[in-house]
């Protein structure tokens, strides 16, 4: 269970988060929503220990995240990042398998390999994408690898920043079901930043907006079109006009 | 009034970084010997740090030690004692020269890129995903180039001592009519092993000066290509400053002892 109580933060004199609360069962899959520049990556770094919030706590399966050292409540955890954040100097399949090459539990390097190629085929990657940089990959590509990284060590709770954008409708499909899929076989509490509606009907029970610093709309992922909220009628619909100001 | 207040400020801030450099280095050295160490790493800094600044240092070395040749001479010849240039040509590469060159040619070439290197990690996440992979960014990319600049850099600076004494040999016999033999036998009577020491002492400081540089600036850098471009420039302004402050604070205790 994720506890997020009542965090606050600002980047000098802007106000990101101002008192976001929010409660995620074990084994829940909920998606957070909000505009761009909403804060939903800055939470994402709070929950992880990366960035410090100016009040407020998280904890994590009663663990409180620490800000100084934050690997206790880590080494449960996948993180997708929202650029991918690949390793350039390293060939894929040591991205993905980073955590059993350079981390605290080690594999052989053949073993490692197989899994990377593995994990490559769930993400829909041929093989021969192991040996290859980073850098000689698409957008949609690191992506899918990146993803594979995350859920690699087979985590109980996974993040992901944005896992489908920039990937085409089919693939963007084929990703949705894949975490529907961890979600459900391997129990997983998942927290999942989109901006895509279909996609969050598609892999999430629950489903956040953020606005404006506070969480303005919690619910059940089925009731987010039909919502008369004003905050999620705009989002949802496109609408300029509303409670969000756009300018 | 407003002067003084703002230099004040200015202290403070300057004040402050010291601190965090120092809280730095303190952290890097903490994390010295204690596991995990990575191996593949180390060795790499030490490839890219040590064996990949040989020629760069060694053309430097060979330049340098040739044209002070020629200035010892037009010097010398003033007084009758143009005899002196294989010793004074010895001592000053090796004393003074060989180290402060090496090292200022040595931070263009690392500090620069051990700040783009950790600095473009910065500002792409990767420094954030490693920690959320359980490996700690001062372990993985500081404590390796540390490491490696701080034990290579002595090493490199003997064998630009030696290459600089060979450079003004090569310009001694070929354009000062010495002859090689009593070139030779002038170098190694007035050398002595002190003149080499202190280089190699100086060339260990100035190591270390290089590399927390590099990655001091890397690690604070934020806002895309040009702050890793501020990092970069930041990174090799303060390792040539401080090479050169550490050279003379370093020359001063020798010269006492
Ligand atoms: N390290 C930082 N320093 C200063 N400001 C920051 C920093 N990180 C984020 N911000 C600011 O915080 C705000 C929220 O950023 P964040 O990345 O969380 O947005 P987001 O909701 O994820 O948007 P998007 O959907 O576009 O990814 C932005 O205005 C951004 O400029
Ligand atoms: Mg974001």
């Amino acid at each position: 269970m994720i506890k997020i109580k009542n965090i606050h933060k600002a980047f000098s004199d802007q106000t990101i988060l101002d008192g976001v609360n929010m409660l995620l069962q074990e084994g829940s899959s909920t998606a957070i929503i909000g505009t761009s520049g909403a804060g939903k990556s800055v939470l994402l770094k709070i929950l992880l220990g990366l960035l410090r919030p100016d009040i407020g706590e998280v904890s994590i399966n009663n663990i409180q995240v620490s800000y100084d050292k934050p690997g206790r409540t880590l080494s449960e955890i996948g993180m997708l990042f929202q650029g991918s954040a690949l390793f350039d100097s390293l060939p894929v399949w040591q991205n993905i398998c980073f955590k059993f090459l350079k981390g605290g539990e080690k594999l052989s390097i053949q073993d490692a390999k197989d899994l990377a190629i593995q994990k490559l085929k769930k993400v829909g990657l041929n093989h021969e994408v192991a040996n290859k940089y980073p850098s000689d990959l698409s957008g949609g590509m690191k992506k899918r690898v990146a993803l594979a990284r995350a859920i690699v060590g087979n985590p109980k709770i996974i993040f992901f920043d944005e896992p489908t954008t920039g990937l085409d409708p089919i693939m963007t499909n084929t990703i949705n079901n894949l975490i529907r899929e961890i979600v459900e076989t391997m129990e997983v509490t998942a927290l999942t930043i989109t901006h895509d509606i279909s996609s969050v009907e598609q892999i999430a029970d629950n489903v956040a907006l953020l606005e404006s610093g506070m969480i303005r709309w919690e619910g059940k992922s089925k009731k987010l079109r039909d919502s008369k909220d004003p905050y999620v009628y705009q989002f949802v619909n496109g609408k300029t006009k509303g409670p969000i100001n756009v300018t | 009034m407003r002067i003084l207040r703002n230099l004040g400020k200015s202290a403070k801030i300057f004040l402050q970084k010291i601190g965090r450099v120092t809280k730095f280095i303190i952290l890097i050295f903490s994390n010295l010997f204690t596991p995990p160490t990575y191996g593949g790493a180390i060795l790499r800094a030490f490839f890219q740090i040590g064996w990949m600044s040989l020629p760069v240092l060694g053309l430097t070395a060979l330049f340098t030690g040739g044209a002070l040749a020629l200035q010892i001479y037009a010097g010398g010849s003033r007084f009758n004692a143009e005899q002196v240039v294989p010793a004074i040509v010895a001592i000053g590469m090796a004393r003074e020269l060989g180290p402060v060159l090496g090292g200022l040619i040595v931070a263009a070439r690392v500090a620069s890129s051990i700040a783009a290197e950790i600095g473009t990690m910065k500002v792409t996440e990767q420094v954030d995903a490693l920690i959320t992979l359980s490996t700690d960014p001062i372990k993985y990319l500081a404590v390796p180039r540390v490491l490696a600049a701080t034990l290579s850099l002595p090493v490199l600076i003997a064998i630009g001592d030696s290459i600089g004494i060979l450079g003004g040999y090569l310009v001694g016999i070929n354009r000062l009519d010495f002859s090689s033999s009593t070139y030779l036998a002038s170098t190694a009577s007035m050398l002595q092993i002190s003149d080499f020491s202190s280089g190699l002492v100086k060339g260990a400081f100035f190591g270390l000066i290089i590399s927390v540089s590099g990655c001091y600036c890397g690690f604070q850098s934020s806002n895309g290509a040009e702050g890793v471009g501020k990092a970069t420039k930041s990174a090799v302004v303060a390792a040539c400053v401080f090479i050169l402050a550490a050279n003379y604070i370093l020359t001063e205790v020798f010269f006492n002892s």
